[in-house]
Order: C-alpha cells, then structure tokens, then sequence
C-alpha cells in the first residue's frame, strides 16, 4: 500500500512515498487542472508562464537517505564520564564515548539539571540556542517549540548575528534605511520589471544557482529566460561561481576585500564623464557633493581613479572604466543586497562600505527606474497575491505559537544575552562587551546600543542547551569554540537534535529528535515572515499540511514532544500547550488565516496542499523602489513595514491604520551618501565612516600577515549542503566532486586553486593538501581550476564533519572538512559586529598524515 | 531522451533522483537494487572550459543511451538484454546474473557491476513506472531547468520530437554508431576568446572586427565594451586563423589550433606605423 504525503522542506516543497510504513521516494509536486492557474508575463513579444511543477535544492532531492542516515541521533545518550553527582569532567568534552539511557533517565537528568543551575545560580545561568533551517514548518520548527520552553523558563538568550549578509545589515541600514528587512530591500513585482526592461544584470558576488535555498531552485528558470532574451550578465566575483559558469557573459574577479575599491572608481567615472542619473541624485539623496568631493579626491588629495584601484583589486584600469561605461549605458539591475543573493563580500572585513556603496551606484543610475533595481540575485519577485494573509514562521517572534489567536505570549524574564559571535569568548573570557542587538529589525538605534555579558549582578552561564545545527563548522574559528566546550564553567551541555553534527559529540547528555517527517505541521513554502515579509522566489505561493510520513525512527520524539516532558517536569506543561494538541495548534492556526475563505480544513488537509491564486492580466503592480523614484507614497504591500502600519497585524485593513509615506527609513528619508544615522549616533567611527569607502582589510593581500600566508581564502555558503544539515548525512553527496572526493576512502572537502599557485608548491589535482594558518589547519582534496582568479582560494563553509587527527585537542589538523577551522572570529569593524568569514589568509602544502 | 546541456546548471538533481528511485529498491524484471553508492546510473560529468578569466563550465549527463544497435544486446547470453518494443533497453536482472562481460561491452561505460548480487546495471528510464503510467522517468521529473525531455522520439507531436526537430541534435558519441536513443542539445564544442585593447591608450577596443576562418568557413564578429570577442562551437582539433583589424591600427593575426578552449589573452592593437 503506497500513500503519497505533502511536506515541505527548507529547501522547496517535497511530495514523499511511503510503502508500508517507510519513505521510497522524494519528489517534486505536480499541480493538476484542479491547482490555481500558472501567471503569464509578457515582455519583447514573448510569454513566459510558470511551469505547473516545483522545484527543490540538490541536496534536499538526497532527502530519503538523510531521514534514514546513519548520521541520526538514535537514543538519549549520557557521556560515559559525565557524572551529575560526582566528576563531570568537562575537559573530556569531544574525547569521550556515550552511553544509552532511557527517556525517562534523560528527561530526569535534564530536569534535575535545570533546576539544580536555576537554584544555584538563578535563570540567567542557562543559555540556549537554536539551528538554522534543520527542518521546515510554521509551527514545529524552533521558534515554537523552543521558542516557547525557554520563554516560560526564562533563560540567557544567544542571539544570531545577520550571518549570511552581515554588511547590509551593520551598513547598507545607513544608507537605505530597510531596518525592518535588516538592511535589504523588498523585491516586489520585480521579475516582470527585468524581462520588460533590463538590459543588463550584474551579479556583484552572487551566486543564486547556489544560495536561493528556501525557494528551491524555480528562479532558475528565470534567469534563462533572460538568456533567451538577450539580457547581459555580468559576474563580480574572485571566482567564478555556478551561476556565472553557466550563464556569464562576463566574469570579472576583483581580489577579495577590495570590492569597495572598484565600486569607488566606477563612481569616479561616472562623475567625470557625466553618465550618472543626475535627477534622482538631487532629488533623492543627500550628501553627494561631499561624497563627489571625495570620489576626486577633494578630501585626500587621493583620486579614487581606475588606476587606483586597479593597484588595489588587480584588475587592469581599462577593464574598471569599461565596466563603469557598460553599466551606465545600459538599464541595469544589481543583482545583490536581497535574499536570494546577498553576498559573500558582504561577510567580509569592513564589509559595511562595499554594501552601502552597492546601494549608492545603483541610486546613481536611478533606483526603481524601470529596469534599474536591486534585484537579489535575479531570483526573486514573481507576479503574487499578498493580500492572502498566511504567516511565517518569524512573523509573531521568538514563539511560533503567538501566531495562533488567544494565546497567551510567553515572556522570558531574563534580560540578560549572550551574542552568538563572542559565545566562546564570553564563556572563556567573561566580561565581554559589544555593540547591537543582533538582528536590528524594530529601529536603526538597535545597532548603537552597548551590551556587556554578563549583565551586572546577573550570573554567568553555566548550563547550555543547544537545539539543532552547530556552530562548529558554521561559525569561525572553530579551535575557540572546542576550548569553550572543554570548559569547566559549562557544568552541563545538552544537545538535542536529529543528526550527529560536529558539535554534538561535545554534549553531556544527547537528546534524539524526529525530522519533520515524522511529525505534522503546516506551513507556506519559503515563508519565514517577520524580517522577510512576502521574500519570494518561487513561482507559486503554496500552504502546505505537512502531514507526517512515517513514526518517529528509533527512539527519537519531535521536538514539542521533548520539551513537553520537560515542562512536565518543570511544572509548566499547561503554559506551555495552553491545553492544544499539535493538531489543535494546526487546526487554529488555520482558521486564523486566509485559507477558509477558500477551502475546508478538511479538503485541504485531503489534498496536503493549496496554490495560492497568482494574480492575472491587469493587476495592479507594484515593483519595489519604484514609488521611491516615482516621488509617491509607499506602495508595495509590506504589511512590516513600522513606518506604515500603526497596527502591524496583517489582517486589520482599516484604512486609518494606514499612514502614508513617501519616505525610506533612513535618518533623513532619502538615500544618504553622508550617512545620518551615523553622523548621529557614531561620528567619529573610522572603521565605518559617515561616507562609506573602501578601507584595507585587517586581514587581505595588504596585511602583514599576507607575507607569511599569501593566499586568500573565500568560504560561500555550500552547494550540496544548508548548512551542515546534509553534508556528512547524505552518501550520494560524498559522490558529487563538487561536494566531497572520496580518496582512499575517505570523503574529503574540496579546495579549489589556481594552477599557477599549485605549480610553485608542487600541487597537482586531486593531491592531499594541507590548508594552513595560524589558527589552524584542514587537510582536503586539491582541485585545479581557472575558476579562480590567482592568488585565490575557493572552498566552502559548511563541510559538517569535524574530524581532528587528535579527537579533543585543540589545534590538531582536522581532515572532516571543517574549513572554519582557519577563518577569522574578528568582527567586520570595531562597532559592526558581524562575521567575516571571507578575509582569511592561508597557506597550503602537499599533506600527509 | 533529449539533453539540453545548456540548460543543464549542474546540480545534480538528475543524479540523486536516480539513486532515490533505486538504491535499495528491487523492481523484479526491471532492475535489481542499486547499491547505496559506487554506481551512476544517471552520471553527469563536468566540463571546465576555457583559462582565466575566459572560463565556462558545462555538465553532461550520462545516462544509458538505449542505442537501437548496443552492444550489450550483442554480447549478452540467453538473451540477457533486450531491447523493449518502445526502445527502453533492459537487463534482465535474472538472466544477467554473472554476466560481466557486459560491463566491458558498453563503450560509454554506463554499466555498473554489483559485486554483491552479482549483476551488471545500468538506467531502465525508469520503464517501472512508465509501465505504471509515468510520463517521465525520475530524472526528467526532476530537472529544474526542464533540460531533460523524455517522450517518443518517433512520434513528431511529442514534446521531445519537437524539442529534437528545432534544435541540432547529436549523440555523444557519433563515431560509436550505435543509435543512441538519448541525443543532446548544445553539447559543448571548443571556442576561441581573447580580450582587446590599445597600446596606446591602454583603453579596451570595443567594435574591433575579429574573423575566424577555417577551411570552407569563416565568422566576423565584433568586441564589445570590454574588448571581448569570442568564437563557440568550433569543431575540435582544427586550425582556425584569427586575424582583428581596427581603423588605424596594426592588423594582428593568430594561427590556433582547438586542441581545447582557448582564450589568447589581452591583445594590443599598436598604432598604424
């Protein structure tokens, strides 16, 4: 008997078989004539129609293999050494084996554990922390579950930082405002706009094929569509990635780090030959002259010319200026600086001054003209109806479960924070202070404030709790993060989850949790709400019952299960479920949003899914940025927008909850090449100065350092993994050279080199290499390619094994792949704390072991 | 079976689709399980193209050809392998067992040898769930650029005919003649590239015409903005002269052989002397 199940995945929507109780296949849906018809654009007298089918990204097509890898967590386990009541010998922390207990024995030990450390030293005194998309569903994902347990518990919160697009977030704010989307902007109606009237797309670090992830890979399509008509692409990039191997025109690779630089010297030419859009700058922007002062060296003395920066980026000045005239002379859309394709030079030293230069070159071609737009990697903003109101999975914040009307909101009484950055230096090194709250979504004024860990009179952390995901391999210099979890200021470390990740063998206690096969949810495809209302990419809006497949396997339990029991014995288990079933929470969830009006709870749970009916022919459109250089008032339906809505409930549409605008949400209203909020709030920061501007990395081909370590190493986000989610879970990747090669058995990370940096080291492909810095070292697999521009090195970040010569030793080589082993935890400035993965000097050897 | 590999981005979907449909799955008269990993019953393999800066990267994918004239047929015993009426060519996993030979008789090296069953495999097209109704085989279903079409190459209204009749098809390997039943569109040939620019003004030479010529052919293209021009689909290993000529300026010729891509670097026009 075979039943074919609806779920969705962080990476598109799956349909699943299932035979007699267990997963055969992992397909894409199908809609049938029954489904909302397909939308049409036409544009140069050709239809383009979205095909009746979805998509996935390639590692979630290996889904079957992940559920039922051998990578799962199968039973509650106990270190073999760690003892609650006598030695619990932290130092042993990634050395030591584990035994099975019970259930019952896991949730006593964690209870007891929980109290014991609440007693001892007050609430404060447990931290923790959650994954990134390890599962899909509005509900059961993290933020309800453990959302709402650690809510009612009370706990010291470790707060994300804006990991994939740090420099929108810490500095494109100040020039554009869009604090609410954490410094990117909304994409809305933006794939007709290109195919009508863009003439070029240029991709300044970019690579969607690779990174659209949530939406699956619809917009692919898309960006062949602008192929078949014509339309240029141009790639930024020090290497040539997917996206640019097959669909570049041209592939311009400027050294790591010195983005800014180029874009200083495009806007040189474009100001000394005129070929800017003069309007728009005088009439929506403020503070060019001091900025055009600068550009020709009215401050400095210093002319930010091509052949400046042709010394700084390693291009040749001819092809600086060609690339200024060719982007002038064409209507261009800046693919970067929206989800989709944010950008890895934004994850970089002073990263800030490439992302809000990105946003001044496309306001000095005219932002929102059409054609002319920033357009996150030419994947986003198909024909929708966002007047359909379902929610996403941020929408109500840090409790998924506030989505459902009438619940009571849980409130964590703990003010105090530990910032996911400096996790291992505050545990380590504790007092520790820095600027911002994170993810700076209600106000620009976020990004100033000071925190100190720990807050006065509050306990440090001494019990963490970790809920999927793991910040080794993930977040950088991993060797910090091993020398935390040996610590014996972590008296207890419990991780739950559902895969052995590189992190998990550091627990005390490991809790078994189910994918969400195992268990019934629902949700929109790619919906996260909150900070990316309405982010799209996908060709349909589709609401799913992701309904459950298969029984929990082993002996692990959903996630809600877990915490249940927990609260049980923490005494507040009726708090916490408000008396609701997992279907009771789905049932309301439900009728709370915009579905009934179309379909019985009954028929769509039936059917497993509902298209949401894209708009036809006449509608009204509204293309992001366009009302800006229109000079009207907001029209986009950014229901998240605080500047609009006094009332940011989506389904109150009384008009006198409307308050127009035709401002963006900078200091000054407008576009700012003098930064106002900067001039306000920090006037004298040199590391992100009021008018952004290419400044040396503290670790790049100028620093000291280089001589010792002379090549570059850039990490993006992974191709065959989310993440370490399917990386190390899923053997047919082991089988894609791109993903790992497989050498004497061993499955080993992929670094990509210049021939003319393998030579002189006596490197040929597919040789064992040692890749090397100060902080560490990583043995992989050497892959010779052009694909790079010399003096580069390629690999990416998420290799999920962290497999050390050593097991335990800090320092020891590591040959899982583990390449954060070697990246910087410095932050991108002194007051913008975010990650920079990207600007990591190394050295690489023919390795042995 | 038609590929388009210029719609192909490489991502390997077509490749664990396959294994999803047949690792661990026993489809009696079709296909025994595929081993969980070590076969590639859908491989695709990657082409990287050209030097920098001048560089593009292609995938093939590599299914069984399900050719009209295969070996396989030809060297199997008792009737091992045959080729259905609707063309699918099949490994009876019955009759095959200990048939190794057959490994060797495929010269696109798509059969795979199960050491522990004892049989060689290779793609069905899925025949298990065409026979069940299926319109595509797994791959096909599962391509997010739709650059595998999957039908009846002898019926013309089939989207695959169709897709055949208004492209240049070819086999992968023509000089096999074998009758391959998968064809491919836009399978990468070699081109020529170079970069533009003037001496003197050390500026790139954009509207420089540049001409290829070769035995009974000859192409004329211009640079454009940054001084690019590039020649595609080349035959392999054939002389080609290049010669760019721009007002004012010193004639330049190259003599290349597509041995592989090639990209001749930066080219600087001197002023007419």
């Amino acid at each position: 008997m075979e039943e074919i199940l609806t779920q969705c995945t962080s990476g598109g929507p799956v349909k699943v078989h299932v035979k007699d109780g267990v997963i055969t296949k992992i397909r894409p849906y199908v809609f049938d004539e029954t489904d909302a018809p397909s939308w049409t654009i036409e544009a140069r007298g050709r239809k383009f129609t979205a095909p009746r089918k979805t998509t996935m990204m390639p590692y979630v097509s290996g889904e079957r293999a992940r559920i039922y890898s051998d990578q799962r967590i199968k039973y509650p386990m106990k270190r073999v050494d760690f003892h609650p009541q006598g030695e619990r010998n932290p130092q042993n922390r990634g050395i030591s084996g584990y035994e099975r207990i019970t259930w019952d024995e896991a949730y006593d030990l964690v209870a007891g554990e929980m109290k014991r450390v609440r007693e001892a030293y007050g609430p404060a005194a447990i931290a923790a922390a959650t994954a990134s998309h390890h599962n899909w569903g509005l509900l059961f994902y993290k933020l309800g579950p453990f959302g709402r347990f650690f809510n009612l518990l009370g706990y010291t919160e470790v707060v994300d930082n804006p990991d994939s697009w740090e420099g929108w977030h810490w500095g494109a704010v100040h020039t554009w405002g869009y604090y609410w989307r954490l410094g990117v902007s909304d994409n809305y109606d933006m794939l007709e706009d290109a195919l009508q009237n863009t003439e070029q797309v240029i991709m300044w670090s970019s690579d969607p094929n690779t990174t659209t992830g949530y939406p699956g890979q619809d917009s692919l399509r898309w960006r062949t569509w602008l192929k078949d008509l014509g339309i240029r692409l141009i790639f930024i990039d020090p290497w040539c990635n997917f996206t640019s191997a097959m669909l570049g025109d041209k592939w311009i690779a400027p050294r790591p780090g010195t983005d800014a630089a180029l874009a200083e010297a495009i806007a040189y030419v474009w100001i000394q030959e005129g070929t800017y859009d003069k309007w728009f700058v005088e009439n929506r922007t403020v503070g060019f002259p001091e900025f055009e002062k600068r550009i020709m060296g009215g401050e400095d003395g210093v002319p930010r010319t091509p052949e400046w920066a042709a010394d700084l980026t390693g291009l040749p000045a001819r092809q600086i200026r060609a690339l200024a005239r060719e982007w002038a002379s064409r209507r261009t859309m800046l693919g970067c600086g929206a989800m989709v394709g944010l950008g890895g030079a934004s994850r970089a030293a002073y990263g800030t001054e490439w992302a809000r230069l990105m946003v001044l070159l496309i306001s000095m071609q005219g932002l929102g003209k059409p054609g002319v737009n920033v357009w996150g990697g030419a994947g986003m903003g198909q024909p929708a109806d966002y007047s359909f109101y379902f929610p996403g999975y941020s929408s109500a914040g840090w409790d998924a479960f506030n989505l459902v009307p009438g619940t009571k909101r849980a409130i964590n009484t703990v003010s105090q924070k530990l910032y996911r950055l400096l996790l291992a230096d505050s545990i380590l090194n504790p007092p520790v202070s820095w600027r911002g709250d994170g993810f700076c979504g209600q106000s620009i004024e976020q990004q100033f404030t000071t925190h100190t860990y720990p807050e006065p009179g509050t306990s440090e952390v001494h019990m963490l709790y970790r809920h999927g995901g793991s910040f080794i391999s993930t977040m950088c210099n991993t060797n910090k993060i091993v020398e935390m979890y040996q610590s014996p200021k972590l008296e207890c470390v419990v991780i739950q989850d559902c895969h052995w990740q590189s992190e998990t063998k550091f627990a005390d206690v490991i809790l078994p949790a189910s994918t969400q096969f195992e268990q019934s949810d629902i949700s929109e495809w790619m919906n996260p709400g909150g900070y990316a209302e309405n982010k799209s990419g996908q060709n349909f809006r589709v609401i799913i019952y992701q309904k459950k497949c298969i029984e929990p396997l082993w002996e692990s339990k959903p996630d809600w299960d877990i915490y249940c029991e927990l609260a049980k014995r923490l005494g507040f288990l009726d708090e916490y479920t408000e008396g609701n079933s997992r279907e009771d929470w789905i049932k309301k969830l439900f009728y709370s949003t915009s579905l009934p009006e179309h379909v019985t709870y009954e028929d769509f749970k039936k059917k497993g899914y509902f298209v949401v009916p894209p708009p036809q022919g006449d509608y009204k459109r509204t293309v992001s940025n366009r009302w800006y250089y229109e000079g009207r008032t907001w029209d986009v339906p950014d229901r998240a927008n605080p500047m609009l809505y006094a009332d940011r409930n989506p389904r109150n549409n009384s008009p006198e909850n409307f308050v127009p605008s035709d401002k963006l949400g900078t200091y000054s209203g407008k576009i700012e090449f003098v930064s106002q909020s900067l001039l306000t709030n920090e006037p004298d920061d040199k590391e992100r100065p009021l008018i952004p501007q290419y400044i040396p990395s503290w670790e790049g081909h100028l620093s000291e350092k280089a001589k010792t370590y002379p090549l570059q190493l850039l990490t993006t986000h992974p191709r065959f993994s989310f993440h370490t989610h399917y990386d190390n879970k899923v053997p047919w990747l082991d089988e894609i050279p791109v993903s790992r090669i497989v050498k004497d058995g061993y499955a080993y990370w992929p670094i990509r080199i210049h021939p003319s940096d393998a030579e002189p080291r006596n490197i040929r492909h597919g040789d064992l290499v040692k890749v090397h810095n100060e902080r560490g070292s990583v043995l992989c697999v050497a892959v010779l390619t052009e694909r790079v521009r010399p003096g580069v090195m390629h690999s990416y970040e998420g290799g999920a094994k962290y497999d050390p010569l050593e097991p335990g030793k800090v320092g020891t080589p590591d040959r899982g792949g583990c390449i954060n082993i070697l990246t910087p935890d410095r932050m991108l400035s002194k007051n913008a704390p975010g990650m920079a993965n990207n600007s990591c000097l190394v050295e690489i050897s023919r390795g042995d072991i | 079976m038609v590929i388009d590999i210029s719609k192909c981005a490489g991502c390997y979907c077509c490749f664990i689709a396959c294994k999803d449909e047949h690792c661990g799955h026993d489809f009696p008269g079709y296909a025994a399980p595929q081993p969980m990993t070590g076969q590639f019953w859908m491989n695709l393999v990657e082409r990287e193209r050209g030097q920098y800066p001048r560089v593009k990267t292609a995938y093939i994918a590599v299914p069984c050809m399900h050719c009209e004239e295969a070996n396989c047929i030809k060297q199997a015993r008792d009737g091992a392998v045959y080729r259905r009426p609707d063309g699918i060519v099949i490994i009876d996993p019955a009759k095959a067992k200990g048939q190794r030979q057959l490994v060797d008789s495929c010269p696109y090296r798509v059969i795979y040898w199960n050491e522990e069953s004892g049989l060689p495999q290779k793609c069905t097209f899925c025949a298990h769930l065409l026979d069940e109704g299926w319109k595509e085989p797994r791959c096909a279903e599962m391509c997010p650029a739709g650059a595998i079409t999957f039908g009846d190459l002898d019926d013309p209204k089939s989207d695959v005919a169709q897709s055949a009749a208004a492209n240049r098809t070819e086999a992968l390997h023509l000089e096999y003649g074998l009758k391959e039943s998968v064809i491919y569109i836009n399978l990468p040939k070699k081109f020529i590239a170079g970069t533009v620019a003037y001496e003197d003004s050390d500026d790139c030479a954009p509207g420089v015409a540049v001409t290829a010529r070769t035995a009974g052919w000859e192409q004329t293209v211009e640079t454009d903005g940054f001084g690019d021009f590039e020649f595609e689909d080349l035959a392999d290993n054939q002389d080609y002269t290049v010669t760019l000529t721009a007002d004012g300026y010193e004639p330049r010729q190259f003599n290349v052989k597509t041995l592989r891509d090639m990209h001749l670097g930066v080219i600087a026009l001197e002023k007419s002397r």
